[in-house]
């Protein structure tokens, strides 16, 4: 257990499982965005196969504790109702078998009211626009079955507005092309049956590219590589069946050499400081390199695939 | 995010429980819930200030402290979203001048500028202030990127003060002059397209293409390894692969750089493209590639260019390969 040419999967789950009951600093500079936290922690436990080492009950009880009137869900309890927190929420109840718990026509009323004329999403009341938002809303309902609730059709329209002439997308028109807003755009309209709309090549290819010599990926030309894009450059060539471009074992050796052998956790870079987000990047990552006894992930859904599958039964 | 001991003036941070203002308040800690509250390891004074927060936030106080309050928050923790939220709500309760919170903004902006709230408040905050607010925007997002020119946030704010506010006078050379800097930097060169597009200033791509192709051919000539030029050259034909095909300058380009440099993979990579775009080099110019080897068709040097690439280019094998897969059927 000294090296790093495998995954320490129970120094992994040990990491976060001591996420749990944690409050220091950094977990209080956090607290607005714990649902999120949750999510990616909760998600690397179930790939890793140890979803059910936490209290599923308290957690579930704490979700609903988020939710507001209006049907959204805010970061922790008492914090403002937000698309991203939304998602959150309810992708661990999928990932629990629990969506049965939630009102779906409630946060489906809550993501229509975010709905703009241009098709595009506000993440909350406040009108702040992203396609992370238009993700956020598209996933959130697929997996509630209740994609009629909102234009689906300008929805696609205004992601494909944002595709850009290198083949990526950015975050409005005109944005640049970024790796994360690339997998929220690529991932939408895939689960709207839109892919079409994808330049699949020249994307693929711009994706290819960010692959440096030390094995890891980048989010954009010149950037410095970083474990969170070996889930959103991978997830986005897998949903484009193009993962076999890039040289898959090298990203493997590099996301292997982020992890902390001694104290589990993975980081952004080798020898870094780990956090709950990386740990899921880097073992989704690994997930979708198809990684020996990891879960398989879905690429769009983020989602381990027997969850999506389940969901869709 | 900043969570010292002093604040930024020196003097020592007095607690809300011993300032006389807040003495009828009774702070409210989080609730996480059925969690167990294990160790209280975390600096005090943002806990408190936090507990005093969530007490005006609950009787929805909106006064001159709690602007303050909420300014104190931001400063300890410029992520917490509802924190910005609230502000939002008493500076428009108490009709307080926008202009001032512009000069909050650029302060917190110090050592927060990648926090998408704060981006999201300026640009709030510089809606309601009009057409007016907008030189002083690009001024803002100039400070930003002199010290992060790639700043995503920046560069998005900047878009959207050019659409919305206006101001595209000076645009298009200050991307030049941001590549001038750095002819790397992938940021600008989206910035440039973006202005070549929308600017209603100018002509639009189709007619500005010659001297934009001019101007990316010079970039190129100067760091052939840059993914951005070659990608923007690229972008300029968009799906008119022909007259790429037909544009014997860029063809040429991709040789000058093959004959500094036989293994120049964006070289290799466009003229691959070139060629399955209809681009037709004599034989003399492939002789620059491998003198000893003999191209006498256009698949014959696709087939060759891939095969370079396998080796020269060899993480993304895969991918060339595939290319080369391809090739048999385009060209014919």
């Amino acid at each position: 257990m000294d090296d790093s040419s495998t995954l320490h999967v129970q120094k992994h789950v040990e990491f976060i499982k001591s996420l749990d009951n944690k409050k220091d600093l950094e977990s209080l500079l956090t607290e607005h965005i714990r649902m999120n936290g949750a999510y990616w922690g909760l998600t690397a436990l179930d790939l890793m196969g140890s979803l059910n080492d936490l209290d599923q009950d308290k957690i579930i009880s704490w979700i609903l504790q988020c939710q507001h009137d209006c049907g959204g869900f805010g970061g922790n309890i008492g914090h403002d109702p937000h698309i991203l927190y939304t998602l959150s929420a309810v992708q661990i109840l999928a990932l629990y078998d629990k969506l049965a718990v939630l009102d779906s026509s409630k946060i489906a009323s809550y993501i229509t009211g975010l709905q703009q004329n241009d098709g595009s999403f506000y993440g909350d009341e406040w009108g702040e626009i992203d396609t992370r938002f238009s993700y956020g809303a598209i996933c959130c309902l697929a997996l509630l079955r209740r994609l009629d609730a909102i234009n689906l059709e300008k929805a696609i329209t205004y992601i494909v507005s944002c595709k850009n002439f290198d083949g990526g997308f950015g975050s409005t028109p005109g944005g640049e092309s970024h790796a994360g807003q690339i997998f929220c755009c690529v991932a939408a309209l895939a689960i709207a049956g839109s892919l079409h709309y994808v330049d699949k090549d020249l994307l693929g290819w711009w994706l290819c590219e960010r692959q440096v010599k030390s094995g890891g990926l980048n989010g954009r030309p010149e950037k410095l590589p970083d474990v969170c894009y070996s889930w959103w450059v991978l997830s986005s060539l897998a949903i484009l069946d193009r993962v076999h471009w890039i040289d898959r074992e090298s990203l493997k050796t590099f996301i292997l050499d982020c992890q902390d052998i001694e104290n589990g956790g993975i980081s952004d870079r080798p020898d870094d400081a780990v956090d709950v987000f990386h740990t899921y990047f880097g073992v989704a990552g690994l997930s979708l390199l198809e990684y020996p006894g990891l879960k398989h992930i879905d690429p769009a859904y983020a989602l381990p695939v027997n969850v999506v599958k389940r969901v869709f039964s | 995010m900043q969570v010292g001991v002093e604040d930024d003036d020196g003097d020592r941070w007095i607690p809300f429980s011993e300032r006389s203002e807040w003495s009828d308040v009774q702070p409210v800690p989080q609730d996480d819930g059925p969690y167990p509250v294990v160790s209280i390891a975390y600096t005090s004074q943002f806990r408190e200030t936090m507990d005093y927060f969530r007490a005006v936030l609950a009787r929805d106080e909106r006064s001159d402290r709690s602007l303050e309050l909420t300014e104190e928050a931001i400063h300890m923790n410029a992520g917490n979203y509802t924190v910005w939220h609230f502000r939002r709500l008493v500076l428009e309760s108490l009709g307080k001048d926008l202009w001032k919170e512009l000069y909050f903004i650029q302060d917190v902006a110090k050592s927060n500028h990648k926090n998408y709230q704060l981006w999201h408040h300026r640009r709030w905050v510089a809606e309601k202030l009009g057409v007016a607010v907008a030189p002083e925007e690009l001024r803002f997002t100039e400070l930003v990127l002199a010290s992060d020119a790639k700043n995503y946030h920046a560069w998005s704010h900047r878009q959207w003060v050019l659409k919305a506010l206006g101001g595209w006078e000076a645009e298009l050379s200050f991307c030049s002059m941001l590549l001038q800097e750095d002819i790397y930097n992938n940021s600008a060169w989206n910035q440039r397209f973006f202005v070549i597009k929308n600017s209603p200033l100018l002509e639009g791509l189709d007619s500005m293409r010659e001297s934009e192709v001019e101007y990316c051919i010079n970039a190129i000539k100067l760091a052939p390894l840059n993914e951005s030029s070659w990608t923007y050259l690229r972008g300029l034909f968009g799906n008119d692969t022909k007259s790429l095909g037909d544009s014997q300058s860029i063809g040429q380009v991709c040789f000058e750089e093959l004959a500094r440099d036989r293994c120049c993979i964006p070289a290799l990579s466009f003229l691959l493209d070139l060629v399955c775009y209809g681009f037709q080099p004599t034989v003399d110019d492939c002789k620059i590639l491998d003198s000893s080897i003999e191209i006498l068709s256009s698949l014959q040097l696709a087939l060759y260019l891939c095969e370079r690439l396998e080796v020269v280019d060899a993480i993304r094998a895969c991918y060339w390969a595939w290319r080369r897969s391809l090739l048999p059927a385009i060209i014919k």
